[in-house]
């Protein structure tokens, strides 16, 4: 279902391509995706914002946690998987010992044993696979509902919502309502960044767009993105020098 | 939160232990972090005004404890890139000064959030003699990858001091650029400290909101 929305975002995108000046060759789609960033927004104070607050409010700390580790480790599967898929097998097979411990010791993954244990949960997606294997961004993208994201990410996050193993949950309402928790939990974790976003940006579609694109790279090399060629900066200034990606 | 109570004080100890007079900004940078740090969420986690919202205390805290440790004039010219020579000395000071109450008053949302978290002090991988370096600290957050937060020093006449903060891969510097620059191209700098200013006065009327904390 989502993918389908995912897909519709894509090709209202590229059809709108004809835009006037563009300012950003990373954002050619830069009106229209302001225009659905606007949407989201609405929908996002109507509905996910309220919602999630009162979750906050009504559930405690403890028993949000525990909501937060299950679906954690519904997710570390197929960490593991694009670990593999980038040639990184020890990090492969520390999300899959994730999902055998943290399954059976820590019941059904309510409980994240496995952190304790020494097995650190990682940050994978499809979309970083794509970009280890030297895909680029493609250009930037505020999908329907979904939010920011780009070419390579949005075809990314379908095979992410494709393979979901919650796709896998019968009967369709008990899915559903998981889904329903699952994107509660993640707006609920979310309120305390998005109103630091409503404070830092001056423009806060731009300062989200380029949050994004930056986290993209350093998560697509693990935090260690090589130097970025930047146009060449003033005199005086200690201009980022090394940061020293190990 | 006894813990971390000890911990800063011990930190605190050693610290004041290894520094003489005459040796004050030999602190080795990761260690002034961790110092900071530790202190700021220790008296955070003591004061009951703060936690319950007051944020006028807390903006004095992080000016009293953080500030010092902050080379604005650095970050501001790194955010406005190419812009900042365009700017009259008049002009520099003033984009200072506005960029710094922005920052501050976004690290206390910040500090508000995750000052009950967890954090992980890296080691600092750099050589003695290194003027420019990265400190490393993590925060752990249960069931979720930790998000580290990359502070760029560099040693100045005064200490090390902070030039950029890099969350989660982000640089906060870095990611004012285009804001700032896209300002500057349209209404010049004149026009961008004039939506500074009042962006940051915009968050004076409105204090209420931050405060609604858990």
């Amino acid at each position: 279902m989502i993918p389908r929305i995912a897909f519709a975002a894509l090709v209202a995108a590229l059809a709108g391509c004809a835009s006037t000046a563009e300012r950003d060759p990373r954002d050619p789609f830069e009106p229209l995706n302001r225009g659905i960033y606007r949407f989201n927004d609405k929908v996002d104070q109507a509905i996910a914002q309220p919602v999630a607050r009162t979750y906050r409010r009504a559930v405690p700390g403890e028993i949000r946690d525990r909501v937060r580790n299950f679906f954690g480790n519904i997710g570390d599967f197929f960490i593991g998987v694009n670990n593999f898929l980038q040639g990184k097998f020890e990090d492969g097979v520390s999300d899959w010992a994730r999902v055998a411990f943290n399954t059976t010791v820590g019941l059904f993954g309510i409980h994240d044993v496995a952190t304790d244990m020494g097995y650190e949960k990682h940050n994978e997606d499809f979309g970083q696979t794509f970009g280890r294997w030297g895909a680029g961004p493609g250009p930037y993208l505020v999908l329907p509902l979904l939010g920011s994201s780009d070419l390579r990410d949005g075809i990314g996050t379908g095979i992410d919502v494709y393979t979901d193993p919650l796709g896998e949950v019968r009967p369709y309402h008990l899915q559903y309502g998981l889904w329903g928790l699952r994107f509660t939990q993640l707006r609920a974790d979310l309120l305390d960044a998005s109103r630091i976003l409503e404070e830092a940006a001056l423009d806060k579609y731009v300062f989200q767009r380029d949050a994004y694109l930056q986290r993209r790279r350093s998560l697509v090399y693990d935090g260690h993105p090589p130097r970025e060629r930047e146009p060449e900066e003033e005199k005086g200034t200690e201009d980022d020098k090394d940061k020293k990606p190990r | 939160m006894t813990k971390t109570r000890s911990l800063a004080s011990a930190a605190l100890l050693a610290v004041l232990a290894s520094v003489t007079p005459l040796r004050a900004q030999e602190e080795s940078p990761d260690q002034l972090v961790k110092t900071v740090t530790l202190d700021v969420v220790d008296l955070i986690a003591k004061d009951k005004e703060i936690r319950a919202g007051n944020r006028a205390k807390l903006i004095e805290l992080i000016d009293a404890k953080v500030l010092p440790h902050f080379n604005f004039s650095a970050m501001t010219a790194l955010a406005m890139g190419r812009s900042w020579n365009k700017a009259t000395p008049e002009q520099k000071k003033r984009l200072t000064e506005e960029f710094r109450t922005l920052l501050v008053r976004t690290y206390a949302s910040a500090l508000a959030a995750y000052s009950e978290q967890k954090f992980d002090f890296r080691p600092l991988r750099a050589k003695p003699t290194d003027t420019d370096v990265t400190v490393q600290v993590r925060v752990l957050q249960p069931g979720a990858q930790p998000v580290p937060i990359d502070y760029s020093m560099e040693k100045t006449a005064g200490g090390w001091k902070v030039y950029d903060v890099m969350v989660g891969g982000v640089s906060l510097v870095a990611n004012y650029r285009t804001e700032f620059n896209n300002v500057v191209r349209d209404s010049g700098i004149d026009g961008l400290l004039k939506s500074l200013s009042a962006k940051n006065r915009s968050g004076l009327e409105a204090p209420a909101a931050p405060a609604a904390k858990k």
